[in-house]
């Protein structure tokens, strides 16, 4: 609730609106023991005073009724009014809503076609149609304006309830024994009290102005009773000879729209969870650096990442999620980086380009250096003239990576102009030719082909077409093959293993499974918490792991064939990032850890082949 | 031995294309008419790639989904109504993503106490008690109870997932996919503790995977499913040491191992299950296929005492 505030009232507008409203409601709360004028008496010598008359601060109207007294009580029941419509209107259609989302099927089907119908009139026509039926009044204005908003709120809730009852936690409900009302009032509900919250407070603002309409028209309020919308309606004939009795309602019809609807947008911007974590900016075009010193060269090569770190900054805490990687890739070379979730294995990945979101991310220490230049801290121009022409990504995931609504072939046509000059024709051949290369069947009809039509490792091989298709030197593989099955993965594995020995490309590959590295990979670095454990040849490290970690994790890999045994396993958990002890990361989990291990800084130590352990496997 | 779970020509249809009133646009097999028999206190494993079916088997098995025929037998009584409450306290679920599983709005608690109020009519102190003993069963430390879901880590929540799913006291779990959202150094403690509870509760699992190595690891039997049918049963160590079907031999050669050199480089995909083809489903990629296969389906038979394939054309040993 702390965080809701503060989150609110860090949008400005929002904290303004909460103000003003604030300020309205209060007032009109307080209206009745406030020292006004009776809002219906009369008093025809009077009529027409101008503002800050004696006795009348905001003057009189055509009746000479005090208008500050009116205005306050019109005020009341305004809000009142509007607060109770919306209301109404949020709670049937929510009812709608769920009752169509979680059921679905015929019942979907027909409330929402009802629904749709509703919605077909235009509203304020639905409106005087529903108060001519009912007669004129207030309530029934009130009801007129509720079932006219009823279906934008049972269409939004209706779309969320859908994705929520397709939700895990609901299939649990049900082998829970739990029944369907059960299920509606204690899991979806509580699931959706937010879209109705943030629906509400968008509409009111809505509702109020549409209350005041069908006042004004004679339909809402009946007189004496002042609302404002009705206080407008009286003083349309003085427009032009007693114009405050028009301005004094209407201002206030002005500011009490205006505040709801900008506390109404800070209300949703502060409890939508993909605005709240400061989503609003967008992340900027390269991460941002924050570096102190540029690490000297330590030598030759194609790709240096040289004691890069990475953090990201999240409120108070900072997250080490590489500290101090130093990595090195020769041409033609395929280097694995292992390591499991969290230990900042895509981190140094997407550090390379400059791909981490900023905010949060910022990279504060180390270099990046493509044939001897450094990438961290370069302009942006440069690093999206190498971006896709000299390293290129290729990630987990196809479908959210290639964009639903174009033609594969557009895409790659877009991917090979962006960098070269080329007629469209051109760029067509070519991208045929792309996908011929990454073995994809008939390519010249498949080109047209839309990315949903493409099963998981056809749309792999697209990627793999799209990151070939400006003839990079380097691949940055990020767990290109975990989404897909074993069948397509060893597909994909052999393509990616012929690219590289047939365009002499060099591959860094990221993954989590010790298979794929042992057959692809000449190099491999181990990863966790962030560090590099050990590296050297593939060979070595499979058959004689050094660190403890690798050891283990090695272990705890199931080998086909091994028949039906008992697992090994590390007991605990990987370390947080934003909390890693002194020493070695992996020392609370270590059966081998001492207390030098939990002291100090702790090296990399050897050449050719790295651990960075005090007591390594093997040793004496 | 006795009989946990038979089921007999289970099958589903799904409709595509639904309207409001005729026929639907068109109808996709799903599931092919299945029949398994799952021996008490077995683990049977079931292996297929996505799209095979294997959810939707796993759903039908627990009265998520209604099964379009066939029968549904856990320890001699017929389940057929697809009511999730009765076979709640025979048969339970345990989710692929632990964290989707558990509802974000809910304590641990909360989410322990459903299955215990609903089922077993706990209340109480006995309610409490019954909630620590399962907490001890999956070693989790009682003070995680008062906590949301998005507190732990992914094989926290397995953890409390698997001690749901105990808490209806079923004699059948249905583990799907239960470890492939973890890391391996975590997979591992989630799959001996299912191992041990099995042991100590005197459980049935039926165990859906598509990592090979794991379901190897963990299963006394395996069913491998390819479009929606069985293709190959048999005891584990045979499957995939000799496996007779071609799909089987497929998937144990493409399974990543240290030392092997890079194949199954062939290539082919799932046919279209809106267009299935009049033979065998796997004849488009199979080396063995012969007309035989492209003009007939092949039905599941006993190639070798205990073990069974679809296949007519089986890999002889």
């Amino acid at each position: 609730m702390r965080l809701f505030l503060r989150l609110l009232f860090r949008n400005r507008l929002a904290g303004f609106g909460a103000v003003v409203l604030g300020i309205i409601v209060v007032l009109a709360l307080l209206t009745p023991v406030l020292p006004l004028h009776p809002p219906n008496a009369t008093n025809t010598a009077n009529r027409f005073l101008r503002p800050f008359a004696d006795g009348h601060l905001l003057g009189t109207d055509h009746l000479g009724r005090d208008l500050l007294s009116r205005l306050m009580w019109g005020t009341r029941l305004s809000l009142a009014v509007g607060f109770a419509a919306a209301l109404v209107a949020g709670l049937a259609g929510a009812a709608i809503g769920v009752m169509a989302g979680y059921f679905g099927g015929r019942t979907d089907n027909v409330t929402m076609r009802g629904v749709d119908m509703l919605m077909a009139f235009p509203y304020i026509l639905l409106a005087l149609a529903i108060v001519a039926v009912l007669g004129p009044g207030l309530l029934n204005a009130l009801i007129a304006v509720a079932v006219v908003n009823i279906p934008f709120f049972a269409r939004n809730i209706r779309g969320v309830s859908v994705g929520i009852a397709h939700r895990e936690f609901i299939d649990a409900a049900r082998l829970a024994g739990m029944g369907h009302t059960r299920i509606i009032l204690t899991e979806v509900v509580p699931n959706i009290v937010p879209v109705v919250v943030i629906a509400m407070s968008t509409t009111i603002g809505w509702m109020i102005l549409e209350t005041a309409g069908l006042s004004f028209l004679g339909l809402g309020s009946q007189p004496p009773q002042a609302d404002l919308g009705s206080m407008l309606g009286e003083a349309r004939s003085a427009l032009i000879t007693a114009p405050h009795t028009s301005i004094v309602p209407g201002v206030m019809i002005l500011l009490i729209v205006m505040s709801v609807n900008l506390l109404g947008d800070g209300i949703r911007d502060a409890l939508d969870p993909r605005l709240r974590s400061g989503a609003l900016a967008r992340p900027m075009a390269a991460t941002r650096v924050e570096r102190v010193r540029v690490p000297a060269p330590s030598g030759e090569g194609l790709l240096r990442i040289e004691a890069l770190e990475t953090q990201f900054h999240i409120g108070p805490r900072t997250y080490r999620a590489v500290n101090k990687v130093s990595l090195d890739l020769k041409p033609g070379e395929c280097l694995g980086l292992i390591g499991e979730s969290g230990s900042g294995k895509s981190v140094t990945a997407l550090s390379v380009m400059g791909l981490v979101a900023s905010p949060p991310g910022v990279i504060t220490g180390g270099a990046v250096r493509l044939e001897g230049q450094d990438l961290i801290g370069a302009p942006y121009e440069v690093l999206r003239t190498l971006r896709g022409r000299k390293v290129a990504y290729i990630f987990q995931d196809p479908l959210s990576t290639l964009h639903p609504l174009y033609r594969i072939g557009d895409q790659l046509i877009e991917a090979i102009r962006v960098h070269e000059p080329v007629s469209h024709s051109a760029a067509h051949a070519r991208a045929v030719k792309l996908l011929e290369d990454v073995r994809i069947p008939n390519a010249p009809a498949r080109i047209r082909a839309f990315p949903h039509e493409l099963s998981g490792g056809m749309r792999q091989r697209v990627g793999i077409a799209m990151a070939l298709a400006n003839d990079p030197d380097i691949i940055i593989a990020d767990e290109p093959t975990t989404a897909l099955d074993v069948t397509v993965q060893a597909q994909i594995l052999a393509l990616l293993d012929d690219l590289r020995r047939s365009r002499g490309l060099a591959i860094l590959f990221i993954t989590h499974d010790f298979g794929v590295v042992g057959q692809l990979c000449d190099r491999v670095a181990v990863m966790y918490g962030g560090r590099i454990v050990e590296t050297g040849p593939t060979a070595d490290i499979l058959s004689a792991p050094a660190h403890p970690y690798t050891r283990r994790l090695i272990a705890c890999v199931p080998e086909l064939g091994g028949g039906r045994r008992i697992l090994a396993a590390i007991p605990g958990l990987p370390p947080a990032v934003d909390d890693l002890p002194q020493g070695c990361a992996f020392a609370p989990r270590c059966d081998k850890a001492q207390d030098a291990c939990r002291m100090g800084e702790i090296d990399l130590q050897g050449t050719a082949r790295q651990v960075r352990c005090l007591f390594p496997e093997g040793a004496p | 031995m006795t009989l946990a779970l038979k089921t007999t020509e289970l099958a589903k249809t799904f409709d595509i294309g639904k309207r409001l009133i005729g026929p639907p646009r068109a109808q996709v097999r799903a599931v092919h008419p299945v029949s398994l028999d799952v021996q008490q206190g077995e683990t049977l494993g079931i292996v297929g790639e996505s799209g095979c079916g294997k959810s939707t088997l796993a759903r039908m098995l627990v009265g998520l989904l209604p099964p379009t025929s066939g029968r549904i037998e856990i320890e001699g009584r017929a389940l057929d109504r697809a009511d999730p409450a009765a076979f709640g306290r025979l048969i339970q679920y345990v989710f692929q993503d632990p964290v989707s599983s558990l509802n974000p709005r809910k304590t641990i608690r909360q989410i322990m106490e459903a299955p215990l109020r609903q089922l077993h009519g706990l209340r109480g102190p006995a309610l409490d008690a019954r909630i620590a003993e399962l907490f001890d069963a999956v070693n989790l430390r009682p003070e995680f109870l008062s906590r949301y879901p998005h507190e732990f880590s992914g094989g926290q929540a397995q953890r409390i997932g698997i001690a749901r799913a105990l808490a209806a006291s079923p004699r059948i779990l249905i583990l799907d996919e239960p470890v492939s959202a973890l890391d391996v150094s975590v997979q591992a403690q989630v799959l001996n503790l299912l191992a041990d509870l099995k042991q100590r509760m005197n459980l049935t699992y039926l165990f859906i995977s598509h990592d090979l190595a794991v379901v190897e690891a963990v299963s006394d039997r395996i069913a491998v499913l390819y479009f929606g049918a069985v293709v190959e049963t048999g005891p584990a160590q045979k499957v995939f040491a000799a496996p007779r079907h071609p799909y089987t031999k497929l998937l144990a050669d493409s399974a990543p191992v240290v030392g092997r050199p890079l194949g199954g480089a062939q290539s082919g995909e799932l046919p279209d299950p809106l267009n299935p083809p009049a033979g065998c489903a796997f004849a488009g990629r199979c080396p063995r296929a012969s007309d035989l296969c492209r003009r007939e389906i092949p039905v599941l038979g006993a190639v070798e005492g205990d073990q069974f394939a679809a296949c007519h054309h089986p890999i002889p040993h």
